[in-house]
């Protein structure tokens, strides 16, 4: 067997003490495997996206453990947990995330720009990542002025930029009409395919997750069922 | 993320709210602008002072009188046989005690003192060009060494035998000389009376014409030693050897390099030995002091205003940090550490604390240079080389670089605010 990209050991989350106290997570295992494709699924306040910022390093896990390609990953902390996060993950969010006032190239370049990347080559990567998603002709546009569509793919290209390993997607479509969605999940769906970037997914789109390698379902801080099916 | 391209991230976003980076900018412009023009006045008006100095008097040198038996009480005074109108520097009718040959004698046995030379004071009767009209003269024994301030001409030599005289400006056309350039050779002559009133006159030739000043007297001529010393004999001719030998003061020189520490012990010992020395910085240093002063309560204000101002960065910067809570949050996400965010935050309230301070002292320059300009032609005409206000690049650099250090300051509040920011949070932040 081997040894998972990205693995959660019996994981809780609890916030706030005392009669307040909200356990978003109540002991949650999960392995994924490079190359996979992953949907977490839940509705909202079910722990998913708590699950993924858990997952994705962002916040640490009331106990039990995360494990980043079989190390536990309570032992990154400061500087090497953000080179870390920087060169193995890409996010995809709902809200683009994108600065309005700023070209298209200058958002997509940001990762490679906290990455400490000279400018000559973060030019180049960023066209290139740019080119991959048939943006390059708008790489000198304002953000503020592409089309929903085309603020994902710009979002994609700047989750794609730094090479990750692992792509983070947080409703990725759930701002977009479903033509637009469905191109792009293909490209999401094409990368994870052609280049093996790990992908997860957390989504309520049940349409969307089946397209997933794997799918697995929370409610209520806990997972209720995991379902592996090849994409329709 | 390199520091490069924190500074130039930072400065972008500052210019990313234009209308609020340009409010605050003018905050901290009219305070750096007021802050340079009361430095600048500082600064002109000490320039100036500094460079009539040497008029006033040499470097090296101290002015000595005696100290009085009885300079304090009130009422009138016993009187005093050896006491002699003060020479210039106090009020008319002050008196000082004479020094005589035994005290030149006993100062310049003193440790550092180079020479002693008695001041003579002069006071000739009338100066005449040919056998052209007398006009009244007053005239000064130059100290060896001091550098006057010439409209034309050279400096009075104290070594040369030959009797020089500098002529203060309006003795040119008065003299029915053409013009200040025609008058430096021509001999002049000078009218003086012995003490039974027996008139005589003696020649000197003019050497320089002097401008108004600070240290110069309206309408004086300066004499070099040969003349002044042919003067003091002229107008002593009858009179006994220790009634002549009365000196209101004396200059002492003492070596040009000495450090001040060397001059404060040089004066210890004159004062121990009975004797008051005064360097000329000692004479003008009141007057620096009280522009000094002025032009710190004036500073003060600026400061205040750029206080003022500086709670306008904070606010500029907090309604940043609040509006771009979502881009910290995926800056954070994508691995940019606490620290470099806060850089991002205070080099942008360093940038608009460096725009508004480099703008505002520009516009104090031209500003301060044209007003400066305008006045010296106009109401300040009698002071040659006044300059109002003037900039010595140190200072400017100096308030640059306080306003940038106060915008810092200012800066680090919404700059950790944003560097404490969690990144979920942020990304949650609608």
């Amino acid at each position: 067997m081997p040894i998972p990209i990205l693995a959660a050991r019996d994981v809780t989350k609890s916030y706030g003490r005392g009669p307040g106290r909200f356990d978003a997570l109540k002991g949650v295992s999960l392995e994924i495997y490079e190359g996979e494709s992953v949907a977490i699924v839940g509705k909202s306040g079910s722990g998913k996206s708590t699950l993924m910022h858990l997952l994705a390093l962002l916040d640490r896990p009331s106990s039990g453990s995360i494990e980043l390609a079989g190390s536990d990953a309570v032992l990154l902390t400061g500087r090497i947990l953000n080179t870390t996060r920087n060169r193995t993950f890409g996010f995809v969010f709902q809200q683009f995330f994108l600065t309005g006032g700023a070209s298209v190239l200058e958002n997509v370049i940001l990762p490679l720009k906290i990455a400490g990347v000279g400018a000559r080559e973060r030019k180049r990567r960023g066209l290139e990542a740019l080119a991959a998603l048939e943006l390059e002709d708008k790489a000198t546009s304002k953000a503020s002025n592409l089309s929903g569509g085309q603020k994902q793919r710009a979002v994609i290209a700047r989750a794609l930029v730094n090479d990750p390993r692992i792509i983070f997607a947080d409703e990725p479509t759930g701002n977009l009409d479903s033509a637009t969605g469905a191109v792009v999940e293909d490209i999401l769906f094409a990368l994870n395919r052609d280049q093996g970037i790990t992908l997860i997914v957390v989504t309520h789109d049940e349409d969307l997750a089946a397209r997933c390698d794997r799918r697995v379902y929370i409610r209520d801080g806990l997972v209720v069922g995991t379902e592996s099916a090849v994409a329709a | 993320m390199r520091t490069i391209d924190v500074i130039g991230t930072a400065i972008d976003n500052s210019f990313r709210s234009k209308l609020r980076t340009t409010l605050t900018v003018i905050a901290i412009f009219i305070g750096a602008f007021t802050l340079t023009i009361t430095n600048g006045l500082g600064t002109g008006i000490n320039d100036y002072i500094n460079n009539t100095v040497a008029a006033i008097g040499a470097q090296d040198v101290l002015t000595v009188t005696k100290v009085g038996t009885d300079a304090t009480g009130s009422g009138p005074k016993k009187y005093n046989p050896d006491l002699v109108a003060a020479s210039g520097g106090g009020r008319p009718g002050t008196t000082v005690q004479a020094l005589n040959p035994s005290d030149i004698t006993a100062i310049s046995d003193l440790k550092g003192v180079k020479s002693v030379v008695p001041t003579l004071s002069i006071s000739p009767g009338y100066i005449q060009n040919g056998s052209g009209a007398k006009y009244t003269l007053t005239a000064i024994g130059a100290v060896p060494g001091i550098t006057l301030q010439l409209a034309t001409g050279s400096q009075l030599s104290s070594t040369s035998s030959e009797s020089q005289i500098v002529l203060a400006k309006s003795y040119v056309k008065a003299l029915g000389l053409s013009s200040n350039s025609a008058a430096i050779g021509a001999t002049v002559k000078i009218g003086i009376t012995d003490a039974a009133r027996n008139p005589s006159t003696i020649d000197a030739t003019v050497v320089g014409i002097s401008e108004a000043s600070l240290g110069a007297i309206a309408d004086a001529a300066t004499t070099n030693s040969a003349l002044t010393q042919k003067l003091f004999d002229a107008q002593t001719v009858g009179l006994p050897g220790t009634a002549k030998d009365r000196y209101s003061q004396a200059s002492v020189r003492f070596d040009g390099s000495a450090t001040a520490a060397e001059v404060t012990r040089l004066k210890d010992r004159l004062t121990k030995a009975g004797y008051n020395g005064q360097t000329v910085a000692d004479q003008i240093g009141t007057f620096k002091t009280v522009i000094d002063v002025i032009v710190l309560v004036l500073n003060a204000f600026a400061v205040i205003a750029l206080l003022a101002a500086s709670f306008g960065i904070v606010n500029t910067l907090l309604m940043s940090v609040q509006e771009r809570t979502r881009e910290i949050g995926l800056m954070k996400a994508m691995g940019m550490g606490g620290g470099k965010v806060f850089g991002l935050f205070s080099f942008e309230a360093v940038f608009i604390g460096f725009l508004g301070s480099a703008i505002g002292a520009a516009v104090a320059i031209l500003v301060g240079s044209g007003v400066s300009a305008a006045l010296s032609g106009s109401v300040f005409s009698g002071l040659p080389g006044l300059t109002l206000i003037a900039f010595s690049p140190g200072s400017i650099a100096t308030i640059i670089l306080v306003v940038m250090a106060i915008a810092f300051v200012a800066g680090t509040l919404p700059a950790a605010k944003a560097a404490r920011q969690d990144p979920i949070e942020s990304l949650r932040y609608e």
